[in-house]
């Protein structure tokens, strides 16, 4: 092979390891931010303690996430409760029952819907829904509700493209065998169709959480700020303050230990939201495995 | 089966509550892009769009900050693509199948998995503190590369795939290397569908705030080089926004971020379009 | 008697651990068209793109026994594939002109191989394509995208962008499979032209095309060579019952 070829060929993997290595750096880099604070309080202390006090004018700061990791899981279960009976829905109106021309309205909103940068659904929220939840339901308004429409808006559209391929891929012939044997259209969606497409339907409501979990500028504009539990922890009117929001809130004011724990955030925000993309992962490849 | 209502009863019911829940979603968008739209058209005048923001941009335009988004897209593109095509020539073209390969892709799909919050911070420790990049275009462009980098690599890997092997082959068989049947004859075929990818990024990345506020800055004064700090338009939306500014102010920057968002998306569908037309006959 | 211008003797080749040919020994000669005939899936196809070294591209292949092309062994670890692909150029089953003009697609031999001289370029652009009979259709055309060109023009087109590169045998992979029977006697015509300047070797699963074209055939049933002679002899008197069953349409 000449020579020019074998360069050619080293740049091009260059290129293509460029990806791991940033993916490399990035841990690197926040393990090496991050890890001053863990190494102080302790990896449990961090994740498991209550008290979020970085920058403590008498005594010892504090740095405990724990009500921020569960904020970040409660706004966004809350969001997947709203999204996904509805995307679903909208997956198997999509798939199952549109005319051509409902479905080509649908598929496009869901694309534009896509595009909406999520800043502009949080400021919408920040001037639409926070005084409407607040004059309606009560509290401040900035809440865990809040939060969660807001995010539900933003998962819909990845429910329901990613359900409507899994229903689209359900084998025909299941279905035509469930409407031969005189079972409505609605009963062979219920019992055969949606039964069928679940394991891929699974994965777009996982995958939709872990980018919920991750989302920030839409969290952060409409959930509030306080760092502790909601009281009582069901009260859903409640501010809270995820993850994503911690980091964006004090980042550009803290130093040293406080920057710090604000990248150990980071790491822990880092890991949840991989292992839920793994088990994403593996949803979508064991449905594979199942169909040959 | 002892029921109430009787199967076909049921199905109907069951089909208008799937009509009733799409509208719920095309209603929820109409309304949001009304409602944006309406409060924010008063305000976009040719100053709006030419003038610098005076007063924290309680006042004046948002010059700058569409400038300082032209230029933090510029250089995540001129990373992003060729890097992100190379990567993918290597992996459809080049790679052997094995464990190197599948840790690549691995890590494209690790990239594309990580939260924007988390690049913004990586990028804040590596860009602008240990490179020593500061906040700056640089800075800021980067990290939107890191973050657009797995979505090219993704889409011109099946642009690359999608070119019929037949073509590869005729090129060998004529004596031709590697490289000049990559390069000649594959990569032509699929410069259309990348472009759309692409431009398809672009547009996912042009509202991306979390990964720039870190990392760009957020002066509102109008960059003179690619060091200096620029505030890109999301996150100017931001701090209009969250810090009570201008509420007028963020509704017309609103507008000119969809519009924005929308052409991008248009042009896509655009270039597919007339691409499409003189490929399909193949 | 013409000289021999690629031999294969005792060639092996797998897939994997399945094996596809079993120990292949034929001589092709000079500027004479050899036919391989068979059923599907009995390695008449494996075998000519050992030939040209397509079989590069294909992972888990592996070639053990002896092809030679000029006397020099194509496997050979001194064997340039690239160049040797200039010297033996292929036509496929299925037309594959190049998403570019007529013109480019002709040029583009001669370009990779370091042309770049336009006269010489333009003289092989119409040479070729009066050598392929098509320079009567698209002289005029040569700006228009190939792929608009029916079917048998695009065959015709791509062994014109194979004889642009002037290689000393071309190899036939089915080449009228997918056209109909007009544009099928077209390309026949023109083997029966180019075979005067080419040793050419066309695999076909037509056994007619074949009597019609070749001056020698090999049968291949199962990955074997039954047997090769003169083209006459093997569809008059073959020695083998397989072949005589093949040829008389008894299977296959």
């Amino acid at each position: 092979m000449k020579t020019s070829e074998r360069i050619i060929e080293i740049l091009l993997f260059l290129s293509a390891a460029t990806a791991v290595m940033v993916v490399a750096l990035i841990i690197i880099f926040l393990l090496k931010e991050g890890i001053p604070v863990l190494a102080k309080v302790g990896v449990a202390n961090f994740c498991l303690g209550m008290n979020w006090n970085p920058i403590a004018i008498a005594g010892e700061p504090s740095y405990g996430i724990f009500p921020m990791i569960v904020a970040s899981f409660y706004v966004a279960i809350g969001s997947l409760i709203i999204a996904v009976p509805l995307g679903i829905t909208c997956a198997v109106f999509l798939a199952e029952i549109a005319p051509s021309w409902a479905r080509s309205i649908l598929k496009h909103a869901i694309e534009l819907l896509v595009g909406i940068p999520s800043v502009i659904l949080g400021f919408i929220g920040l001037v639409l829904l926070v005084p409407f939840i607040r004059d309606h339901f009560g509290g401040w308004g900035f809440s865990i509700l809040t939060g969660s429409i807001i995010l539900a808006i933003m998962a819909l559209p990845r429910i329901i493209s990613i359900s409507d391929d899994a229903i689209r891929s359900v084998p025909r012939e299941y279905k035509e065998a469930s409407l031969a044997l005189g079972a409505t259209h609605w009963h062979t969606i219920r019992k055969v169709i949606l039964p069928s497409a679940r394991s891929g339907i699974v994965a777009a409501v996982i995958l939709a959480m872990a980018t919920s979990i991750g989302e920030t500028m839409a969290v952060v504009m409409v959930t509030g700020s306080p760092s502790i539990l909601p009281d009582p922890i069901y009260d859903i009117l409640d501010p809270v303050r995820p993850m994503t929001s911690n980091i964006v809130l004090e980042m550009s004011y803290a130093t040293g230990d406080h920057a710090s724990a604000l990248f150990a955030t980071g790491i822990v925000l880092f890991v949840v939201v991989a292992v839920l993309n793994i088990i994403s992962h593996k949803a979508l490849k064991s449905k594979m495995g199942t169909r040959r | 089966m002892t029921s109430l209502i009787s199967p076909a009863t049921s199905d109907k019911a069951a089909k208008v509550m799937l009509w009733v829940s799409a509208s719920i979603a095309i209603l929820t968008l109409l309304f949001i892009l009304g409602y944006i739209v309406v409060q924010g058209l008063p305000v976009l005048t040719l100053s709006f769009l030419l003038e610098s923001p005076r007063l924290s941009g309680a006042e004046g335009g948002i010059l700058p900050a569409i400038v300082g988004t032209f230029c933090l897209m510029l250089v995540a593109l001129l990373s992003a693509v060729p890097i992100g095509i190379g990567a993918a020539i290597y992996l459809a073209e080049y790679a052997p199948v094995g464990v190197v390969t599948r840790i690549i892709s691995f890590g494209v799909e690790c990239l594309a998995g990580i939260p924007s919050i988390v690049i913004g911070l990586f990028g804040y420790a590596f860009l602008v503190i240990y490179l020593g990049f500061g906040f700056s275009i640089i800075s800021g462009g980067l990290a939107l590369m890191f973050m657009i980098l797995p979505w090219v690599v993704r889409v011109s890997e099946e642009s690359l795939k999608a070119v019929p092997g037949g073509l590869r082959e005729g090129s060998f068989a004529l004596g031709a290397t590697k490289w000049q049947t990559v390069s000649r004859v594959v990569l032509p075929s699929a410069v259309p569908s990348i472009t759309t990818g692409v431009i398809l990024g672009v547009g996912k990345a042009i509202g991306e705030t979390a990964v720039i506020m870190f990392t760009a800055g957020s002066s509102l004064l109008m960059p003179t080089s690619f060091f200096d700090p620029v505030r890109a338009l999301p996150y100017h939306l931001y701090i209009l926004a969250s810090e009570g500014i201008s509420d007028p102010m963020a509704y017309g920057s609103s507008v000119v971020l969809l519009v924005m968002v929308l052409v991008i998306n248009l042009a896509a569908v655009a270039i597919q379009r007339h691409y499409g037309r003189h490929h399909v006959r193949n | 008697m013409s000289e021999i211008e690629i031999e294969s003797r005792n060639l092996d080749l797998w897939y994997g651990s399945a094996q596809a040919l079993k120990k292949i020994s034929m001589a092709m000669p000079e500027k004479k068209v050899t036919a391989i005939i068979g059923p599907s899936g009995c390695g008449k196809s494996t075998f000519i793109r050992c030939i040209n070294r397509m079989n590069d591209l294909v992972k888990g292949c592996r070639i053990t026994g002896e092809l030679l092309f000029e006397g020099a062994d194509i496997y050979g670890n001194d064997m340039d594939a690239v160049e040797l692909r200039k010297k033996i150029g292929m036509v496929f089953q299925k037309p594959n002109p190049f998403p570019m003009s007529i013109y480019d697609n002709i040029a583009y031999g001669p370009r990779v191989h370091g042309l770049r001289n336009k006269e010489e370029l333009d003289r092989i652009v119409e040479e070729s394509l009066k050598a392929s009979a098509l320079w009567d259709e698209v002289g005029d055309l040569l700006d228009q995208s190939a792929v608009d060109l029916s079917g048998g023009q695009q065959q015709r087109l791509c062994i014109a962008r194979t004889l642009a590169v002037k290689p000393k045998v071309i190899l036939f992979d089915e080449p009228c499979s997918a056209l109909d029977p007009i544009s099928t006697a077209k390309i026949e015509d023109l083997i029966n032209m180019l075979k005067h300047d080419y040793t050419i070797v066309i695999v076909t699963h037509n056994m007619q095309q074949a009597a019609r074209v070749s001056d020698h055939t090999a049968f291949f049933l199962l990955g074997e060579l039954v047997e090769f002679g003169k083209t006459k002899q093997i569809f008059e008197l073959p020695d083998k019952k397989s072949t005589e069953d093949y040829i008389t349409g008894r299977f296959g």
